[in-house]
């Protein structure tokens, strides 16, 4: 399945400068890999040590949350979003 | 200060009590011995202002300085963006003096805070997330062009009444509570509010003051209220060249740091005071024999939903 991830705009000069980029994958975790498989600069940013997701990283598929379907195992459908949004706003 | 806007039945007691804006700044400072053992780290508890955070200064004193020279005045509304503290003292304020409240913020907000400014009657325009805080600050000046005779647009990323209420609050009562003994100041950067204000008010009684500012470490970050300069608008009297030194701290390190402290020191606070403690506590071990004040801008209330309490760090 080929979905499209929106890449924030604080990591998007890791991604060739692209604020979406498509991947295939069939579940999340494996988009998300693809992702990382093309641009490894992204990786520190988007995984901690142990391989998980940084705990203040959200990850969306089509506006909804994956911690609230399969989490990483979510199921990708063709032409989904996955969204990459930190939990915070910055700036008071 | 007393009401703006009394009634005269009011106006007849106006000599007993105090106000809400009269509970604003006069923090305690609080002695850190727990997690840092060197002993000489103290940090400001800003969560004890009535809005429960730092903002409630300048927000007050933007909004006192608006009134005198007339900018703000009763039907006009208050406009700024804000990601959550300043709006949480301008929707407080607004509603103790009969204001109207608008802020505009990213749709990535916590909830709680959502549910708090709506408490205090405040409009929220929610813009989008991936734009972080510079999505909120460019609809607000969009707001306010369309419409200027509607609103008084507060800008706390321009306005110099920010900084200056730390200049006239927070650094004054550095000095008076250390005895004049502070030697390093350490704070966090949001709109620089505090820094510049604390920190140009404590070089002016003591040259010899470090001054030290704190970023988070990466763009892509997860330290609700800071900002990373190199990659976002930056304030208008954000002067980059005041610091003596800067540090950056890592999402993960103060979130551990928030729950070291909760669970040491029995302060439950915000993950802007986790990064100021993480700095700030590198810098009390590297001088012993100094005395160490950072600022713990709000309290954690307002975090408990984030993954980090329930996630093993």
């Amino acid at each position: 399945m080929t979905a499209k991830i929106e890449i924030p705009s604080a990591l998007t000069k890791f991604a060739g400068g692209n604020g979406t980029v498509e991947v295939t994958g069939n579940n999340v975790r494996d988009a998300i890999n693809n992702l990382v498989g093309e641009y490894s600069g992204l990786k520190e940013h988007l995984f901690d040590e142990q391989g998980r997701i940084r705990s203040f990283v959200n990850i969306y598929l089509n506006d909804e949350d994956i911690r609230y379907s399969d989490n990483l195992e979510t199921v990708v459908k063709e032409g989904d979003v996955i969204q990459i949004v930190p939990s915070i706003a910055g700036g008071r | 200060m007393k009401r703006a806007i009394a009634s005269e039945p009011a106006q007849r007691f106006s000599d007993i009590g105090q106000s809400l804006t009269d509970l604003i700044g006069n923090t305690p400072l609080l002695h850190l011995d727990k997690v840092c053992p060197t002993g000489n780290l103290f940090a400001k508890a800003e969560w004890t202002n009535p809005g429960q955070s730092a903002k409630d200064r300048p927000a007050w004193r933007i909004i006192r300085e608006a009134e005198l020279s007339g900018q703000l005045k009763k039907g006009r509304v208050l406009l700024d963006a804000t990601s959550g503290n300043t709006g949480i003292a301008y929707a407080m304020i607004g509603a103790s003096r009969g204001y109207k409240v608008t802020l505009c913020m990213p749709a990535s907000v916590t909830p709680s805070r959502v549910k708090i400014l709506k408490a205090y009657g405040a409009e929220l325009v929610l813009t989008d997330p991936a734009l972080f805080s510079d999505g909120a600050i460019i609809k607000a000046r969009e707001m306010y062009l369309a419409d200027p005779e509607k609103y008084f647009y507060a800008d706390q990323y321009s306005n110099d009444n920010n900084w200056k209420a730390h200049f006239e609050g927070t650094g004054p009562e550095i000095w008076q509570q250390t005895q004049g003994r502070v030697r390093h100041f350490v704070a966090t950067l949001g709109t620089s509010g505090t820094f510049m204000g604390t920190g140009r008010y404590l070089k002016s009684k003591d040259a010899g003051i470090k001054i030290i500012e704190i970023q988070p470490d990466s763009a892509f970050h997860g330290l609700e209220g800071m900002k990373h300069m190199g990659s976002s608008l930056n304030p208008l009297f954000y002067d980059p060249d005041l610091a003596d030194a800067k540090m950056t701290v890592r999402t993960e390190d103060a979130y551990k740091a928030v729950v070291d402290i909760s669970i040491s020191e029995g302060l439950l606070v915000g993950v802007s005071s986790g990064a100021a403690m993480v700095a700030a506590r590198k810098v009390a071990q590297e001088n012993p024999d100094d005395v160490v004040v950072t600022v713990f801008p709000d309290n954690g209330l307002k975090y408990l939903s984030e993954r980090f309490w329930s996630d093993n760090l």
